[in-house]
């Protein structure tokens, strides 16, 4: 009577890729499976031996090196190897040794390949191709949200309803009434060049604050009140993306756009019965508030919403857009509150937005970047008294509603972030025209910047001013290059450690310093060597996709691992908050679950290979 | 415990096994013994590296061979590179003894499991095939070799011999080459324990349940495995393992 070793089933039940085989086929396995020991510090495949089995560690550890010597992974139980070897020309290119007394489990590279062929989530696993396993990673995430695959369209429940420039008020009211929808298209007349295309918009509110309160004729052209400059979305974007436009303008009504034609309006409610407790009114709550106390009682209703967020599956793009807008928006309300309260600006301002907020990549636990640009007229001694005390009102109000103080100090409360127009161009054209590591070194945050009150097309002039100059400076990409490769990531992990390059083990590992930093560090690098106008990450690596400058599919990789690890990051501080504890960047591994780890290690490995790809790049000189 | 000391028996001449298998084969009557003898036995000087060996378990009614009988039978072909699964064989044998309840609670094996179950003879083809040619693997060597030998006695009047590996008494040659000396019996020093579970400890060997045949016949393969490389060498010559 032939019966399979419970001890090797029972084992392989526990561990993926196995976990997920029927009974049967594990059976199967099991029965053919051989067994052998390794002392600790001998050698288990060489290089370009032949390998006739996936090795699975059943106990004890390894260490697996690239051919050049290097520490490529250590493994403990359940961990496995010789999956390059078979799945390419059957000969060891990762050398393995035993670093502990290592008992292995061998399934034959028949049975291996025949798992390989007929079970999807096993090749999956033992897939050659890091890359592709993170790809499957990412992606499998990305479809498990409905705003993320359901297009914009699936919202419209209507024809657009309209009505010509020429018509009155008082028309378009009754119009609205009869239809009975809080907003109205208005299309430009027959005769007109753009005949059928959208000229307007008027709401509920337009007819309120425009027209009644100002005493307006109901005879008076729509023409006169509507809005112009239309922000709209295409009929092919998806529900976020029209989310996302709503909230970064703080919109209620969105004209979804076929060829230039309006094929619906889609309103605030429409997204809200998708999503109930929604970011948007967090966003128009954030705007009803009168103090900065009253400001202050809305953290819990942001961190809720990022909790929901995250149980609801959305992508860290949704997530880190969502955070900054809301982000922005405590910003513009406290600046309101501050001019409210200090009186109108003497001269013109623009108040900046720097780093995460700027790249809509914000999550929960950041700090307050930020700086004050005057106008070129400002004279300390007149104006700066009032500045000082408005920078000062939003830094403690930021700080009052979970925005903690930047300990770097770059914020416009220091006058050295709250200068004059020209200074600022000074600022950049020194970092730019005479760079040093060292000088760069806290000033890449500068590099992401965004106006968010008050002149902000001084912003967008200073943006410009940078483009043009920063891609035509090579010292400069190179110093900024250097800089973006003083923060690495780890090997991957080990048993209950985090593993370093050199295999060094340490406790926790801090996943914004070790992963999404360095990453935006060296998207924003390319993206300066390019000329991109992005600021999102993601965006970023668009614009660099395009420009063609990565090795192929480097790009996607890219995107892949940002996603990644930006997941990871915001998913372990969602649970933080969610277990009533203060979110942070530190994760230990033991709270990783084996399939974040593998996926992990994939990413850290794309973002180490792209490190050396941009030292390659940008080196001084050439 | 049931250890007798390796120093008497290393003095004893060693057995020619060779030889052995040539007499018996000639001198028994039955055919599944003769085919087994017919296989042979590899010459003492084989390095272990090429050595095909068979590591076997029982699990019995007690530990008398003359009065206690088999239930259970667990075996896994190896050889000093890996164990073969593919090759693992388990039975539950019916003893012409009674089961007593004390050892049912040690293997698991019940009074019905034994009704159903065949004598040895039905399956002792499959058994002897198994072995053949194949040096035995044992933890402790006063059970597999004494209770088959007894077995086929009873039931076919001739017995059966051949050489084994016993990774008891390779632990043993360690843990008990030296007696206690008087000062650390007086201290309460009790000395290594050479059980299968706690020997395979010694070489960082994962934990498997134990007194399940197949299982303890697979534990017992991977312990020599890991006793050969810290203290033999794959050139070791058979002889200096083998009893």
């Amino acid at each position: 009577m032939q019966v399979e070793p419970l001890e090797v089933l029972e084992f392989l039940q526990r561990y993926p890729p196995f976990d997920s085989l029927p009974e049967e086929a594990l059976t199967r396995v099991v029965s053919e499976v051989e067994i052998g020991y390794f002392k600790a510090n001998t050698q288990i495949l060489a290089l370009g031996q032949a390998v006739d089995a996936l090795h699975v560690i059943r106990s004890g550890a390894v260490e697996v090196f690239r051919r050049n010597g290097e520490l490529y992974n250590r493994l403990s139980e359940g961990g496995f190897f010789g999956e390059f070897g078979l799945l390419r020309d059957g000969k060891i290119r990762f050398p393995v040794k035993a670093i502990e007394d290592t008992l292995i489990y061998f399934i034959p590279a028949a049975v291996f390949h025949q798992l390989f062929d007929e079970y999807e989530s096993f090749a999956d696993a033992v897939e050659i191709e890091d890359r592709t396993r993170l790809r499957q990673a990412v992606s499998s995430r990305e479809d498990a949200n409905e705003l993320m695959t359901s297009p914009v369209t699936a919202l419209i429940t209507r024809d657009p309803v309209s009505i010509l420039t020429t018509a009155s008020v008082q028309d378009a009211a009754r119009c609205m009434t009869k239809a009975s929808i809080s907003s109205l298209l208005i299309l430009h007349p027959p005769e007109h060049a753009k005949a059928g295309c959208i000229a307007g918009i008027i709401t509920d509110r337009d007819l309120r604050t425009r027209v009644v309160s100002e005493g307006l004729s109901y005879s008076t052209p729509v023409a006169e009140i509507m809005t112009e400059e239309l922000i709209t979305v295409e009929s092919t974007q998806y529900v976020f993306e029209a989310m996302l436009a709503m909230l970064r303008n703080n919109l209620h009504h969105l004209p979804v756009m076929q060829r230039e034609r309006p094929v619906g309006v889609i309103a605030i409610s429409d997204i809200i019965r998708y999503e109930s407790q929604n970011s948007l009114f967090v966003v128009s709550n954030i705007f009803r508030q009168q103090t900065v106390a009253e400001l202050a009682t809305l953290v819990t209703d942001v961190q809720a919403c990022f909790v929901r967020m995250v149980n609801e599956d959305a992508n860290s793009r949704m997530v880190g857009s969502a955070m900054a807008v809301i982000g922005r928006s405590f910003k513009q309300r406290l600046l309101e509150l501050g001019e409210a309260e200090l009186g109108p600006p003497p001269i013109p301002y623009c108040f900046l937005a720097l780093g995460s907020m700027a790249r809509d990549e914000m999550l929960i636990v950041t700090d307050q970047d930020n700086a004050m640009i005057l106008d070129d007229r400002f004279d300390p001694e007149q104006h700066d008294a009032y500045f000082a005390a408005l920078a000062k009102f939003v830094s403690d109000g930021l700080a009052a509603c979970g925005y903690p103080y930047c300990s770097g100090n770059i914020m416009a409360t220091n006058p050295q972030w709250r200068q004059p127009r020209r200074v600022w161009q000074e600022y950049f054209d020194q970092w730019i025209d005479s760079p040093s590591p060292e000088g760069l070194l806290h000033s890449s945050i500068f590099f992401d910047l965004e106006g968010v009150w008050g002149a902000t097309e001084w912003a967008e002039q200073l943006n410009q001013h940078i483009l043009r100059k920063a891609r035509q400076s090579q010292r400069f990409l190179a110093c900024m290059a250097r800089n973006a490769l003083n923060r690495t990531p780890p090997l991957g992990f080990f048993k209950d450690f985090v593993m370093e390059q050199d295999g060094r083990q340490n406790n926790t590992i801090n996943m914004k310093r070790r992963g999404t930093a360095p990453l935006a560090d060296l998207v924003r690098v390319h993206a300066l060597a390019i000329g991109s106008k992005a600021r999102n990450s993601f965006l970023r690596l668009d614009d660099v996709i395009e420009a063609d400058i990565l090795p192929r599919g480097r790009g996607q990789d890219l995107r892949d691992a940002l996603e990644l690890i930006s997941m990871v990051r915001i998913r372990h501080q969602a649970l933080s908050l969610e277990q009533g504890d203060t979110p942070d960047n530190s994760i230990a591994p033991e709270d990783l679950s084996e399939f974040e780890r593998k996926n992990l290690k994939d990413a850290f490995q794309i973002l180490s290979n792209a490190q050396k790809f941009m030292k390659f790049r940008y080196q001084a000189g050439r | 415990m049931f250890y007798l000391g390796s120093r008497k028996s290393s003095e004893s001449v060693p057995v020619d096994w060779q030889a052995v298998y040539r007499k018996r084969m000639l001198d028994t009557q039955d055919e599944r013994l003769k085919a087994f003898y017919a296989a042979g036995v590899v010459s003492p000087d084989t390095p272990l590296k090429a050595v095909p060996m068979v590591a076997l378990d029982f699990e019995t009614t007690g530990f008398d061979p003359q009065r206690d009988g088999i239930v259970s039978i667990g075996l896994v072909p190896f050889d000093l590179q890996r164990i073969h699964c593919k090759g693992a064989r388990h039975w539950i044998v019916r003893p012409r003894t009674v089961l007593p309840q004390e050892s049912v609670v040690v293997h698991g094996i019940t009074h019905s499991d034994i009704q159903s179950a065949p004598d040895l003879m039905r399956i002792l083809e499959y058994l002897l095939k198994a072995l053949a040619g194949r040096v035995v693997v044992v933890h402790f060597r006063s059970i597999e070799r004494p209770f088959l030998n007894a077995a086929l006695e009873k039931r076919l009047h001739e017995g059966i011999l051949f050489p084994v590996i016993d990774t008891m008494e390779l632990e043993a040659r360690v843990h008990r080459a030296k007696p206690l000396s008087f000062w650390q019996r007086l201290k309460g020093v009790e000395p290594p324990s050479i059980r299968l579970v706690d020997s395979r400890q010694r070489y960082h060997l994962p934990y498997y349940r134990q007194h399940h045949a197949l299982t303890d016949a697979m534990a017992t393969a991977e312990l020599l495995m890991a006793q050969i490389s810290y203290r033999f060498s794959p050139d070791t010559p058979v002889s200096e393992l083998w009893k």
